[in-house]
C-alpha cells in the first residue's frame, strides 16, 4: 500500500494483574518487598519491556498480542469485539496514551483520539470556557477554536447555555458539547472509541453523519463500537479482536458475521440445559430443529419450504397455550415475530412431552445470521422464554422463483408480492 | 482549510526503555494548553468565595503578622529591616512555592481522566499549577510595594535581580512537583507527606533567617533549595537593610539539580502513568 495512514506490526501490551488497583501506598510496597524473597517468582514492573514473553505468565495479562494491521489513508475501519478484547487498549496505544510492551506502530499524520467525550471539562466553567479548555486539551490552537467556535456551538445545540456553568448541564448536553468539540478537531486520523453509546438516538445519528463527512473528506477513521449497525454504516473494512488478538479482518459484513458467530457459540449448550430463561415454568422448551431443504440443524434457506420443530415438556392439564418464535438480526433488532396466536391457533390438548411444529411455505428471511428467541405462553402468562435459543444461519435461495434476491444490506425479509401496470 | 499542507509527519510508537528524551519541542508546541490550564486554575480558584482574590493578600499578610509577633516574643534577631517586612517579603515567594508544589504534586492524580483518555505531554500537568500561582504572587507583590513605601524603604539596584529569584522559586516548585507527582501516581502517600513537609520546611526557611543561623551550620542550612530564594527576595526588596550571603548560591545550585533531575525522572516514570494512575 502506498498511502498507509496506520501500520501496526506485532503490537503487544501487557498489564500486570491487579495493576489497576485504585490505591497503592508505600506500605504495600514495603510489605511486598519484605515478602518477596519468600515468593517463588517475582514479576518485574510493566513497562520494563524487552524481556521474552512468558507463556501462561501468571502475574500478567496480555491485553493485546501480535496485533498487526494496516489502514490506508481515507479509509474507515471498524474495530469490533467483546468487552475486554483489547479494543480500547489498541486505541490507547495508537493515540500514545500508553506505551506498547512490544511491537511497532507507525502513524502518518496528525492523530485525534476520542476515547471519551468531554474529558477535562471543568464543572465550574461555562460552556464557552470549556470549549476553549477542551479544545486545547485535544490539541487545538486558540485561533483554530476561534474559527470553529460557531460551528461547534451550533452542532452541540447549546447556544442558549453558552454562559452557564457546565455543572448545570444535563448529561446529554455535556455529551453533545464534548462530541462537537472533538468532531471539529480535523485530524488526519481520527480514533474513536465507544463514545456514541451515550447520547440520544438522534444525536448519535448526527455524530455518525459527521464522521461519515470526515471520511468523505479523505480523512482516516478507526472506529471502535459495539453498535454493529454503526460500524456497518460507517466502515468499509473491520478487524475483530478477541483476547487481545485479531481473529478476523476484511470486508465489514464478513467480519461482523464471523464475530457474531464466534460470540454465539457459547450458547451451543442445549436449550433444555439453559438456565438463563424466564417464565412460570409450567412448560419448558427443550429442543429445536429445522427440517427443510438443508440438512443442517441450524441452517435454513431463503424461500425454501421449512419446518421448525420445537420440543417441550409440560405438566398437564394446560389450556390456552401459544408458541412464539422471534428472529433477531445481527444488530439485535427483531426482524420477524411469528406466533401461533397470530395465525389463530391456541392449543388446549397438550401432552406431557411433545413438539410444536411451525411451517413456512417459503422461508422469508434474507441470508444472514439470526438469533432465534422461543417463548411459550400459557393462559396469558409467559411459561418459558429463552433468548438466543438458537443461532440460525439463513443461506441464499430462490424466494421469488426468479433466481433473484436483493443484495446484502437491502432488507431483512422477503414478502410475496406482485407488480403490474394499469 | 484548502491551503492546509498535508504534513508528512510520521509518528513511530514502540516500547521505550530507560531514560527518555525530554521532548521539550513538543512541550513547547503545547504551550497554549499550559496557558489554558493556568487560566482554568486562576478562574476557578476563587469561585464561590465571598472575598475572592482578597485571599491572595490575606493569606501572606496574616501569616506574616503571626510570624512577626512570635519572632518578637522570641527576640529572634532579624537585622535592621522592620520585622514585619522581613516576614511578609519571605511569604510571597514561599506561597508561590508551597502552593505550586502542593498542587503540582497532586496534579497527575487530580487529572487522571485526562491522563487515561488523552495524549499530551504529561509535564504540562505539574507545570501549570505552579505558573497559576503567579497571579496570587503578583497581587501580593503589589501590596508589598505599598508597605515598602509606608516604611520608607527604597530598593537598591539589587531589585533588578528579583526576576531571577522568582524564576528560581518557580523552578524549585516545579522541580519538586515533578518528583512528587510522578511518585504520587504509584504511591498515594505523597498527598499526606506533602502538607507535613511544607509546614516543617516553612519554619526552617521563612521563620529563621539565614543570618540567625550559627555560621558553621549555614552551609547545611543552605542545602534547602528555598533558602536562596527567600534570602534573595529580602535582599532584592528590602534595600540596604539586608545583605546577601554568597552561600545562597549553593541553595540555588541545588534547585537546578532538583529541577533537571525531576524532569528526567518524570519523563522516565511517565510511561506507566496511564496504566497506574
Amino acid at each position: 500500500m502506498e498511502n498507509v495512514a496506520v501500520r501496526v506490526q506485532n503490537l503487544g501490551k501487557r498489564y500486570r494483574i491487579g495493576e489497576r488497583e485504585p490505591y497503592r501506598t508505600l506500605r504495600d510496597a514495603i510489605a511486598r518487598a519484605a515478602t518477596a524473597p519468600f515468593r517463588r517468582t517475582s514479576h518485574r514492573r510493566v513497562g520494563d519491556s524487552g524481556y521474552p514473553p512468558i507463556p501462561s505468565d501468571g502475574g500478567h495479562i496480555w491485553a493485546l498480542r501480535n496485533v498487526s494491521l494496516e489502514i490506508e489513508e481515507g479509509e474507515a475501519v471498524g474495530i469490533i469485539g467483546p468487552n475486554g478484547a483489547g479494543k480500547t487498549t489498541l486505541l490507547k496505544v495508537l493515540s500514545r496514551i500508553t506505551e506498547p510492551t512490544e511491537g511497532v506502530a507507525e502513524i502518518h499524520g496528525r492523530v485525534g483520539s476520542l476515547l471519551e467525550v468531554g474529558t477535562g471539562f471543568h464543572q465550574e466553567l461555562t460552556g464557552r470556557e470549556n470549549i476553549y479548555l477542551n479544545g486545547a486539551i485535544l490539541g487545538m490552537r486558540k485561533t483554530e477554536i476561534d474559527r470553529k467556535f460557531d460551528e461547534i456551538v451550533d452542532f452541540a445545540e447549546i447556544r442558549d447555555f453558552l454562559d452557564t456553568p457546565v455543572k448545570r448541564y444535563s448529561d446529554g448536553m455535556r455529551v453533545r458539547l464534548g462530541f462537537a468539540i472533538a468532531a471539529h478537531l480535523e485530524p488526519e486520523i481520527l480514533l474513536v472509541d465507544e463514545v456514541l453509546a451515550v447520547g440520544d438516538a438522534s444525536f448519535q445519528r448526527k455524530c455518525l453523519g459527521k464522521m461519515g463527512e470526515v471520511t468523505g473528506e479523505g480523512r482516516t477513521i478507526m472506529f471502535v463500537s459495539h453498535d454493529m449497525a454503526a460500524v456497518q454504516n460507517l466502515c468499509g473494512r473491520a478487524y475483530a479482536l478477541n483476547h487481545g488478538r485479531v481473529f478476523a479482518s476484511g470486508e465489514v459484513n464478513d467480519v461482523i458475521s464471523s464475530y457474531l458467530e464466534s460470540v454465539s457459540r457459547p450458547h451451543a449448550i442445549s436449550i433444555a440445559d439453559r438456565v438463563d430463561r424466564r417464565g412460570t415454568g409450567k412448560m419448558r422448551i427443550t429442543g429445536f430443529s429445522i427440517s427443510g431443504s438443508t440438512n443442517s440443524h441450524d441452517t435454513a434457506r431463503c424461500g425454501a419450504p421449512t419446518k421448525f420443530v420445537i420440543a417441550f415438556e409440560g405438566t398437564p392439564p394446560l389450556r390456552n397455550v401459544e408458541i412464539n418464535m422471534l428472529f433477531y438480526n445481527q444488530f439485535g433488532t427483531c426482524v420477524l415475530t411469528t406466533g401461533s396466536d397470530f395465525v389463530g391457533r391456541t392449543f388446549d390438548e397438550i401432552p406431557e412431552r411433545g413438539s410444536f411444529v411451525g411451517r413456512f411455505d417459503r422461508f422469508p428471511l434474507m441470508p444472514g445470521i439470526y438469533q432465534v428467541r422461543l417463548a411459550c405462553v400459557v393462559n396469558g402468562l409467559v411459561a418459558d422464554d429463552v433468548k438466543d435459543a438458537v443461532t440460525l444461519q439463513v443461506v441464499e435461495g430462490d424466494y421469488y422463483g426468479s433466481g433473484k434476491l436483493p443484495p446484502k444490506g437491502f432488507g431483512a425479509v422477503a414478502a410475496p408480492h406482485d407488480w403490474e401496470v394499469i | 482549510m484548502a491551503a492546509q499542507v498535508v504534513s508528512p509527519e510520521v509518528t513511530v510508537i514502540r516500547p521505550t526503555k530507560g531514560w527518555a528524551s525530554l521532548r521539550l519541542r513538543e512541550l513547547w508546541a503545547y504551550r497554549e494548553l499550559i496557558l489554558f490550564l493556568v487560566w482554568r486554575d486562576v478562574k476557578v480558584r476563587y469561585k464561590q468565595t465571598v472575598l475572592g482574590a482578597a485571599w491572595a493578600v490575606i493569606q501572606p499578610l496574616v501569616m506574616a503578622l503571626v510570624l512577626t509577633v512570635i519572632s518578637a516574643l522570641a527576640a529572634q534577631p532579624t537585622g535592621d529591616a522592620p520585622r514585619f517586612l522581613v516576614y511578609y517579603t519571605a511569604m510571597l515567594p514561599w506561597n508561590l512555592f508551597a502552593k505550586g508544589l502542593t498542587e503540582g504534586s497532586n496534579s497527575l492524580v487530580a487529572n487522571q481522566r485526562m491522563i487515561t483518555k488523552i495524549y499530551f505531554p504529561r509535564l504540562v500537568l505539574p507545570i501549570s499549577p505552579v505558573l497559576a500561582g503567579l497571579v496570587d504572587f503578583a497581587i501580593g507583590l503589589a501590596v508589598l510595594v505599598g508597605f515598602l513605601a509606608y516604611y520608607g524603604i527604597w530598593p537598591t539596584v539589587a531589585v533588578v535581580s528579583l526576576p531571577l529569584f522568582i524564576l528560581v522559586a518557580i523552578l524549585s516548585a516545579m522541580g519538586i512537583a515533578f518528583w512528587f507527582s510522578a511518585i504520587d501516581v504509584r504511591y498515594r502517600d505523597v498527598r499526606y507527606a506533602v502538607p507535613l513537609l511544607t509546614q516543617i520546611w516553612f519554619l526552617a526557611t521563612v521563620f529563621v533567617p539565614l543570618s540567625s543561623v550559627p555560621e558553621s551550620f549555614q552551609w547545611l542550612y543552605s542545602l534547602n533549595p528555598m533558602v536562596g530564594v527567600v534570602e534573595g527576595f529580602r535582599w532584592a526588596l528590602l534595600g540596604d537593610t539586608w545583605s546577601l550571603d554568597p552561600i545562597v548560591w549553593l541553595s540555588m545550585a541545588i534547585v537546578v539539580v532538583i529541577f533537571v533531575g525531576g524532569l528526567f525522572y518524570f519523563r522516565r516514570a511517565e510511561r506507566v502513568f496511564a496504566d497506574m494512575v
